[in-house]
């Protein structure tokens, strides 16, 4: 039987939008990459290089490497969907046409990322040694190889002042949201225009206020605390209007049941509201911390910054890591380069330590239940 | 003896079905008013079931019973509403103590997705403030009264959402029952649920109608007829607010009627 060729199904036009239905066996595989498809696809690419490299490096004065890749996807795109129409017919065309300009887009901010780390990474690497989480910068000269001294002065101020920004903006932030989602008073929309309007300020203006109102008069000495709350002020909005967000999304008539059994208002915050909305709260934390943990003013302003490491955050100069960078990066000595490239590196570790950390805890589920991972080895166990 | 009376000691305390009764009840909401001169009183030990047609006032109605209605920013009340002679809405009875004591299994199943099935059925006397002793033992007799021990007592540590809508309507109704109500209000428990999960709410229904008063709202008339004792036939006519056009033993109700809209409606012929 020859129905597979003659088989007036076979046109293109039922064929679902990713590839042709290919027969294996008499199954119809309705997804997938046929070896057409993939062939296909290797073609357009070559070929709209291979135009691109002659139009654009041979016939033309153009040069320059991110010019030519831009002329070279428009190229693809052109060739890939000319190709796919010529096969397939328009409709199949048009689909995969948006399929690669989706996956274009995404595979070059990827690629943006990738290259950020990769760089920070080949640069920061040549003086990460264990000494840098243990030695400070003090007493290291101008002439000191790179990979003198450390930077443990910058990452306890680092952690200490993001930290305990973190402890103040989190209950608050939180607590705000709780006000502007679940009670909703009569001020809630001037709150709310409120943190709209703090999370425009840039630190340096955080940080000279905190200078100007507790420092200058004399409330609080220069110190990693300082930092914090200046730190705090850019924090707070991120941390409420994303907690907001994520406590709206609980279903309304979760809390009407609590309150059919007799709940009182806080304990449903408490009970209910919070601990179901807890995965993305703590991802309002996360990008509280992202928006805060590379200001170097405030530290400039409000801690001084110092070579020595000071464990205290409530008095004395304390330095962070980007005001490491920035100092570092500043000087003519080369070696002092190499070291801001470290500081950055370590930087970039550490939140992405802590992104993988909280979303570790995210994933753990709420207490009580189960974990995944335990309720696979009980699966195994009982079958 | 001691046993039991130590066993009652350390469980919130079980309370006899009690008499719940409306008088004279008109409800809006902002200048809208949707009840009118509603009086309706349930007696314990009997299951009485609120019929008619949608946006005729019965889920409100059944609303203001337990102090739910008040919710709503706008909405108002007049008349009342007692709870074995006590009126809930003045006699300095806190709402919190109203809603404990009158208990609520809403439309759609909506147990709570942080908690597993175990915190689930407490969660009651956690929201409530209420001490328990024996936790397991609780928990098991709430399970038992809702007809769900057998299925899950294996896997009491389960996210409660994982079950499926029938027996999440019945965790729901474990839940409920857990805070020990003297009144159990119902709100279309089973328009969520396939026929089979319906015959087994059903039949708790008719189980724990021996411990709790129970009013349930249902669009569903075969289902009136087999849950219920009494039952009240609510109608909103074109913009006029809703009321009771009838109501009386369930049987009556529908086989020899007073009112002949009451003929026509629970027979199908209009709503």
């Amino acid at each position: 039987m020859t129905v597979q060729q003659a088989s007036p199904l076979r046109s293109a036009a039922i064929r679902p939008g990713s590839s042709g239905p290919s027969r294996r066996g008499g199954r119809l595989r309705l997804r997938g990459w046929s070896r057409t498809d993939v062939l296909e696809l290797a073609a357009a690419l070559l070929g709209s290089f291979s135009l691109t490299w002659l139009v654009y490096e041979e016939l033309t004065t153009l040069s320059g490497g991110f010019g030519f890749f831009v002329c070279w996807f428009f190229a693809f795109l052109v060739t890939y969907w000319a190709m796919v129409r010529n096969r397939l017919g328009a409709a199949a065309a048009g689909d995969r046409l948006a399929a690669a300009t989706v996956a274009g887009v995404g595979l070059l901010l990827v690629a943006g990322l990738a290259a950020i780390l990769v760089y920070v990474g080949v640069n920061g690497y040549r003086a990460l040694r264990p000494t840098f989480f243990t030695k400070d910068q003090y007493g290291v000269g101008p002439f000191a190889k790179a990979t003198a001294g450390g930077g443990l002065a910058a990452i306890v101020g680092t952690v200490e002042q993001v930290g305990l920004a973190t402890l103040i903006s989190l209950p608050l932030g939180v607590a705000t949201a709780v006000f502007l989602s679940a009670v909703r008073g009569r001020i809630a929309r001037p709150v709310r225009l409120l943190t709209d309007a703090m999370s425009g300020i840039p630190s340096i203006l955080t940080g000279l206020f905190v200078y100007a109102v507790l420092i200058y008069s004399h409330l609080l000495p220069e110190s990693g605390f300082a930092v914090s709350l200046a730190l705090t002020i850019s924090m707070l909005p991120t941390v409420t209007r994303t907690s907001e967000v994520v406590l709206r999304v609980v279903p309304g008539d979760l809390r009407e049941a609590s309150y059919a059994l007799g709940g009182t208002e806080w304990r449903t915050v408490r009970r209910i509201l919070l601990p179901t909305a807890r995965n993305g709260l703590i991802t309002a934390g996360i990008l509280g911390v992202a928006r805060v943990v590379g200001e170097a003013a405030p530290a400039i302003i409000d801690a001084g910054g110092s070579p020595k490491v000071n464990y205290n955050p409530f008095k004395g100069q304390q330095e962070n890591l980007p005001l490491m960078i920035y100092d570092n990066i500043r000087t003519f000595v080369v070696a002092d380069h190499v070291r801001a490239w470290t500081a950055a590196l370590v930087l970039v570790f550490m939140v992405l330590a802590l992104f993988v950390t909280a979303r570790a805890i995210a994933q753990a589920g709420p207490a009580g239940t189960r974990r995944p991972m335990l309720r696979a080895l009980n699966r195994k166990g009982t079958s | 003896m001691t046993v039991l009376a130590l066993q009652a000691a350390d469980q919130p305390t079980r309370r006899p079905p009690a008499a719940l009764r409306a008088s004279e009840i008109d409800a809006w909401f902002g200048s809208h008013q949707v009840l009118a001169d509603v009086s309706l009183a349930f007696d314990p030990y009997h299951v009485t079931a609120l019929i008619g047609p949608s946006g005729c006032g019965k889920s409100t109605f059944l609303r203001t019973l337990n102090r739910m209605h008040e919710l709503v920013p706008t909405a108002q009340l007049s008349g009342t509403i007692e709870l074995d002679g006590v009126d809930i809405y003045r006699d300095g009875l806190a709402v919190m103590e109203v809603r404990r004591r009158i208990g609520m299994v809403f439309q759609k199943p909506n147990p709570f997705p942080a908690m597993n099935i175990f915190d689930n059925v407490l969660s009651g006397t956690k929201l409530s403030g209420q001490a328990v002793a024996d936790k397991k033992g609780l928990v098991e007799q709430s399970l038992q009264r809702a007809g769900l021990w057998a299925e899950v007592k294996d896997r009491l540590r389960v996210p409660g959402g994982s079950l499926s809508g029938g027996q999440q309507q019945r965790l729901c109704i474990a839940r409920a029952l857990a805070v020990q109500p003297e009144v159990l209000l119902m709100d279309e428990p089973c328009s969520a649920l396939d026929p089979s999960s319906t015959r087994r709410i059903e039949e708790t229904i008719k189980e724990i109608s021996s411990e709790v008063t129970v009013v349930i709202v249902t669009h569903n008339m075969q289902q009136a007829q087999r849950v219920s004792g009494r039952c009240a036939f609510f109608l909103a006519s074109e913009g006029q607010p809703g009321h009771i056009v009838e109501s009386g033993p369930t049987d009556k109700l529908f086989e020899d009627p007073e009112d002949p809209r009451t003929m026509d409606y629970v027979h199908g012929r209009f709503g």
